[in-house]
């Protein structure tokens, strides 16, 4: 078996606060392998950003690791000091973030900002760091990339910024790149625009990719395998096809329900009744309990199988055979 | 059926020029963005018309103008045959005022954190002078929370639950309008359906009409019983929904088809549409989207090419028939 690139073991992160102690990420383990775009699904509060920042670490105080590994090709990550993390973050990590306007220096050209990345991780000279800045940017697609390097953030459009934006992040060829919803303030086109260069580039590279995001369709035609994360825990994992086509989790398959398809015509939306708990009031047992169709009674008082390995599939007492919801069923 | 909502020739121009005095210093001209230019369109009564388009095109301006928050540059929007802003008897403004609500996209930001949710929903009603008594208990039940969340603050919702009690706001003075601006897009999928499921049963049991404004066209087409669609504020195609998905006429619908991601689109490889779209300060020529058509012809830059009838639709272009 090749090695993964990323591989995260039973990863808990704990915030504690004055109310108790609060687990946006309990017990997520998966593999990224090279060339492969793991897509991470969720409605807000699932926990699946949080899941991102602790791999690169990002987690703001007071949110901290509390158990398990994060190893990138091999090395233990998750234990490193700051001064240590700065190597792999930018040079092995690549993030690219939601909002492209705030991730980049407003005061700086973009060449400066991407020649200082390329320096600070690559040993070349200056003269060198700007031809590869220039490469880095005609790669994404930036037209007349070399008159436009001393250009700052404002004079590009959403979909350049976040072109250039993705530029920075592959500047110094890292192995891992971690995009957190990055198609999500973008219009259509723009993000179908931005998609297929991110999967050109995963492609080519043979790099791992980390999809967040909340867009069903965006996984389906992006993402090779998929995580479906629902308060802090994974719900559901395996190949895009199975885990959309046929979920197994009875959430997977409420969500598949509730969004408006095509085939679907104009006949009403499956609702999952209620609304995600909040951190600090988990229910007993299972999360998903009060609000699935299925519960029966072993699952109010034992928290259903944890996904221990990549294909786990359903984190769920009694997994479906099929999309439910979808047809009405439930 | 009867027509709500008559728009002819909407336009809408923004003064986006430098203050005066840098003006003067740096000579520069007077700039104008022309938001909304030449729109024209009816709704029906008890119908959901959906306006789509991307960030730019002008959806949020024509829906503001029809609810009277801007004024229009030229064109008119009649509401019940009543012109807002030439009407002069004041009473039938009244009516016509009352018979318009908006629901807008962000319910985090629509609400008065200072308020309690039960004054919040009774404000229209109370504005008009009418008795508010139990009227916002009543219409909390109705759109799915309970009546003791009347006495509450809005930070004590989720956003699924505000933009409940936005839509139970619309429906205090019991319109027959809603214009709905992104109403799901700040929700999450799960939410998003118990949003769009409680919008279509209200418009059942009250009659209500929609102009449902969306980028998001797998919302749009669940909801709409007639689409415009709308590019660099023109209105370039308009049709029911399954004429529009099953067979688009205008170029640019068939390039939002085909951008939009799909949930069988298991490594879907397509090719991304060119460009993006262009300054509406300095608009293309001829039709707007011609430097990004594959299907362009000299013409295309040169003339503007006008909304007409074509099959059950109308549209914009005039390579319409090879599409």
């Amino acid at each position: 078996m090749i090695q993964p690139v990323l591989s995260v073991r039973d990863l808990v992160v704990e915030i504690p606060t004055r109310h108790g102690l609060l687990k946006p990420v309990d017990g997520v383990s998966y593999d990224i392998a090279p060339g492969e775009i793991l897509g991470v699904v969720g409605e807000s509060g699932a926990g699946k950003s949080m899941t991102g920042n602790a791999v690169i670490g990002l987690l703001d105080r007071p949110a901290r690791i509390a158990e398990g590994e994060i190893h990138l090709n091999g090395e233990r990550i998750d234990n490193l000091s700051l001064r240590e993390l700065r190597k792999y973050r930018g040079k092995q990590i690549g993030m690219v973030f939601q909002d492209p306007l705030t991730s980049l220096n407003p005061l700086l050209p973009i060449g400066d900002q991407l020649t200082e990345t390329i320096q600070e991780h690559l040993n070349v000279s200056k003269s060198e760091a700007e031809g590869r800045a220039v490469a880095a940017l005609e790669e994404v697609g930036i037209p007349a990339a070399k008159e436009r390097i001393g250009s700052y953030p404002h004079e590009f459009s959403g979909g350049m910024r976040q072109r250039v934006v993705i530029a920075l992040a592959l500047c110094a060829e890292p192995s891992l790149v971690i995009a957190d919803e990055p198609t999500t303030a973008l219009d259509v086109s723009v993000q179908a625009q931005i998609t297929a260069l991110l999967k050109r580039l995963c492609r080519e590279r043979g790099m791992a990719v980390m999809l967040v995001t909340h867009d069903m369709g965006v996984i389906a035609e992006t993402a090779d395998r998929v995580a479906v994360m629902y308060a802090g825990k994974l719900a559901e994992l395996g190949p895009v096809r199975d885990v959309i086509g046929s979920p197994r989790h009875p959430y997977t398959d409420g969500l598949m329900g509730s969004t408006p398809l095509a085939s679907k015509g104009k006949d009403r939306l499956h609702q999952i009744p209620g609304n995600m708990p909040r951190l600090g009031k988990l229910p007993s047992g299972c999360a998903f309990h009060p609000r699935c169709p299925y519960t029966q009674g072993k699952c109010k008082d034992d928290p259903g199988p944890r996904l221990k390995t990549t294909d786990g599939r359903a984190a769920c007492w009694f997994p479906l055979d099929g999309p439910q919801a979808a047809k009405g069923v439930a | 059926m009867s027509i709500i909502v008559s728009v002819k020739n909407l336009t809408r121009n923004f003064d986006v020029s430098k203050p005066w005095l840098n003006r003067v210093i740096e000579r520069l001209p007077k700039r104008n963005l022309t938001a909304v230019s030449d729109v024209s369109f009816e709704v029906e009564e008890n119908t959901v018309y959906a306006l789509v388009g991307e960030s730019g095109s002008g959806k949020s301006t024509i829906g503001k103008m029809i609810v009277g928050l801007l004024n229009p540059s030229s064109g008119t929007v009649e509401i019940e045959g009543v012109n807002l802003a030439t009407e002069t008897d004041q009473g039938k403004i009244d009516v016509v005022r009352s018979d318009i609500q908006m629901v807008f996209q962000d319910p985090y930001a629509s609400l008065n954190p200072r308020w309690k949710v039960g004054d919040i929903i009774a404000e229209p009603a109370a504005a008009q002078g009418e008795s508010t008594d139990g009227l916002s208990e009543k219409l909390l039940e109705q759109v799915g929370l309970s009546a003791s969340d009347a006495s509450k603050f809005p930070h004590e919702f989720s956003g699924g639950q505000r933009q409940r009690i936005c839509v139970a706001r619309a429906l205090a003075s019991e319109p027959k309008l809603i214009v709905c601006d992104e109403p799901t897009s700040a929700l999450d999928v799960s939410v998003q359906a118990q949003v769009l499921n409680l919008m279509s049963d209200l418009k059942d049991e009250f009659g209500l009409t929609y102009l449902f404004i969306s980028h998001d066209l797998t919302v749009i087409q669940h909801m709409a019983d007639k689409i415009g669609v709308l590019y660099l504020g023109r209105l370039v195609e308009e049709a029911a929904p399954k004429d529009l998905f099953e067979n688009p006429q205008h170029p640019y619908t068939q390039m939002l088809l085909e951008a939009a991601p799909r949930m069988d689109g298991f490594g879907r490889e397509i090719d991304p549409p060119e460009g993006e779209i262009p300054d509406p300060i300095n608009p293309p020529t001829g039709c707007a989207f011609h430097p990004r058509c594959p299907l362009a012809i000299a013409n295309c830059s040169a003339e503007r090419p006008q909304l007409e009838a074509r099959g059950n639709g109308r549209v914009a272009c005039f390579r319409a028939g090879d599409v």
